[in-house]
């Protein structure tokens, strides 16, 4: 018997909820394990016994109580959240002016130097930090945090101009120039026409500007060596990972809630995000 | 309000010559139209009005004053966009006060001014939505009420209409029109669309290729095309043309084409014989081709047969498509007429308003009257 056609959409929406029920699984269960093992005791963690998937004894906050105040946990998050938001800043100011010229504004090389920028983000890390090294130690940065002011950028800046140029590129001409037509000058029409019709853009720039220097790890590792300067990603790895000792229930407590606000973010955001990555991608 | 005038206009891009050689007087309150075919130069002529691109060469005068140099800001113009250009963030409200808001205006100005315009347009209810909670035919006229609001010298009109239906399109002719008498005020503005510019304009600029071709009110435009271009242009059905030559015979002077001739008004003779040249290209406008059978008696024609090939009743008149030896035509004929497919049928030519152009291009017009 041929089924209705609002009974035959039912059917294909169960379905494609049940096939995305294993990457649900693969994504989340990380996330879920570090969950519960940041609320186990140490003796259940290190245990063979019991069913791992659930917390079998009497679940405890002593891994949040030890780093929030055995370590210096907070100062690492206040470190994270002062260089992530200054880095952000810093990124989208040269983003925006450097992706508004090259997609607007005609000058000799603009149409190669969107290539450009994008290839120099095609540059692992990993290479890069040995001149870096040399450059910060000139700086007399060395074992500061706000070296990573410099550092950051040489990971944000190209994306987020690539990012932004291909969004900026799909707002129409038209709306610089009835704004000029209007009266505005360069930065009124920047600021009250521009910018505002490029959110979606923008803030897809800034969160992954803030997520990358938020969750940057070689850099700090490589730079950073006195405690009250580290970042996050570097702190809870030296200090909950002693020689072969890793503190499981410290570090997952310690990961937990670094990726809190990361979370938080997304969860306000996620639409822009996907909206401003997308959009630019298509004329 | 103000006088604009172009002299000597030049713009290249790179190689390409988009504009040449451009000079041309809008007077105080004309509606001027520049029409022509897509890629002619008109828009590029319009923005360099506007101050949306630099001169090669040359110089604009909005009044007195010279404003190759000067921003769009301070050349005291409005312009509405092709496709709106609306900022979508903003209220419709917000839209029309953005230019008066960035020229620090007071506000109780402002409120004033908006809710004005808003009146003359009928949109008043639309002030609090955002544009795309607007139709086309909204949208317009929001973006002709954000020009009305800051009192400009100069209104510039980008084919305002070409995104709009034929249904709209046609109202909305209507309303700039009147817009235009009711505000006063110095208009140029850009179609591809000669009904438009006939309808609107007080003078019509044809361009083509970056030149000006012909500047003049549409019946001149309309009745007098100087040359084959501008014949063809201007004139829905367009211009009917056939290669033919000027034949003298037994004191009467005929144009003759390989399958008919028609004889020459006596008034035209001395002038076409003037020209010279006997080879020639007769253009015939459709509604001057009429069924002879209800061909107007007062007027001075001459007839040929054709074959009939298409009929198309359109109520008001019919079109026929005929056939005569190799030529196809276009004719506009009486309701009444009782042609057919298939047969033969006599039309008469309404010999006053034929044209003759030359047969070397540009292919000017001969004159054939006293004017």
């Amino acid at each position: 018997m041929k089924l209705s056609l609002a009974r035959q959409r039912k059917r294909k929406i169960t379905y494609s909820y049940l096939a995305l029920i294993p990457f649900l699984v693969f994504f989340l269960f990380p996330l879920y394990w570090m969950l519960i093992t940041s609320f186990k005791p140490d003796t259940e963690i290190s245990s063979l016994k019991g069913i791992p998937l659930i917390i079998n004894s009497a679940p405890t906050l002593a891994h949040y109580k030890y780093i929030l105040f055995e370590t210096r946990y907070v100062k690492w998050f206040w470190n994270t959240l002062q260089i992530s938001v200054v880095v952000t800043v810093i990124t989208m100011v040269i983003s925006i002016l450097g992706a508004y010229a090259i997609s607007r504004l005609r000058f000799f090389g603009s149409r190669y130097f969107g290539v450009g920028i994008f290839c120099t983000y095609l540059v692992p890390p990993a290479l890069l930090f040995i001149p870096f090294y040399k450059v910060v130690g000139i700086l007399g940065l060395l074992n500061s945090k706000w070296c990573l002011l410099f550092l950051y950028p040489t990971l944000t800046v190209p994306f987020c101009t690539w990012i932004l140029i291909g969004y900026f590129t799909a707002i129409p001409k038209a709306l610089d120039e009835a704004a000029f037509v209007d009266g505005a000058t360069y930065i009124q029409m920047l600021t009250r026409v521009f910018l505002p019709v490029a959110a979606p853009g923008l803030i897809a720039a800034t969160l992954f500007a803030f997520t990358v220097s938020w969750a940057q790890f070689l850099y700090p590792l490589a730079f950073l060596y006195r405690d009250e300067e580290k970042v996050l990603t570097n702190g809870i790895y030296t200090t909950l990972i002693r020689g072969d000792v890793y503190f499981w229930g410290e570090l997952m407590s310690g990961a937990l809630l670094a990726s809190v606000p990361v979370v938080i973010l997304f969860a306000f955001l996620m639409d822009y995000y996907i909206a401003g990555l997308t959009r630019g991608s298509i004329k | 309000m103000a006088k604009v005038t172009l002299s000597n206009v030049c713009k290249n891009f790179g190689k390409v010559e988009a504009v040449a050689g451009f000079d041309l007087e809008v007077e105080d309150k004309e509606f001027l139209v520049l029409l022509g075919p897509s890629g002619c130069g008109k828009s590029t002529t319009l923005r360099m009005i506007a101050g949306l691109e630099e001169l090669t060469d040359g110089s604009i005068y909005i009044g007195d004053k010279l404003v190759n140099d000067l921003p769009p800001r301070d050349r005291r113009i409005a312009m509405v966009f092709q496709d709106y250009a609306l900022y979508p963030h903003m209220t419709v409200y917000q839209n029309m006060a953005f230019g008066l808001k960035l020229r620090k205006h007071p506000k109780a100005e402002i409120d004033q001014r908006v809710k004005e315009a808003a009146e003359i347009l009928g949109i008043q209810n639309l002030l609090e939505r955002k544009p795309r909670e607007l139709s086309g035919g909204q949208r317009q006229r929001v973006a002709v009420g954000r020009s009305i609001v800051r009192k400009p010298a100069v209104f510039l009109f980008d084919e305002p209409l070409s995104n709009l239906d034929a249904k709209l399109r046609g109202q909305m002719r209507v309303e700039l029109s009147k817009l235009h008498d009711q505000l006063n005020t110095t208009i140029i503005y850009v179609t591809h669309d000669q009904v438009e510019a006939m309808t609107m304009g007080t003078k019509i600029v044809i361009m083509k290729d970056g030149f000006i071709q012909q500047v003049g009110p549409p019946m001149e435009i309309y009745e007098y095309p100087v040359n084959k271009f501008v014949g063809g242009f201007i004139g829905s059905p367009g211009m009917n043309f056939l290669p033919a030559r000027i034949v003298a015979e037994n004191s009467k002077t005929y144009v003759e084409t390989k399958s008919f001739r028609l004889l020459i008004p006596e008034n035209k003779v001395s002038y076409i014989q003037n020209h010279g040249n006997l080879e020639v290209i007769l253009g015939i406008r459709p509604e001057h081709i009429q069924d002879s059978a209800f061909a107007d008696a007062s007027s001075i024609t001459d007839t040929f047969k054709a074959m009939v090939e298409v009929v198309e009743t359109l109520g008001a008149e019919v079109q026929l498509d005929v056939a005569s030896g190799e030529y196809n035509l276009t004719a506009r004929v009486d309701p009444r007429t009782r042609a057919q497919r298939n047969q033969e049928i006599e039309l008469a030519v309404n010999m006053e308003k034929i044209h003759i152009f030359d047969t070397e291009p540009p292919n000017q017009r001969v004159v054939t009257e006293k004017r």
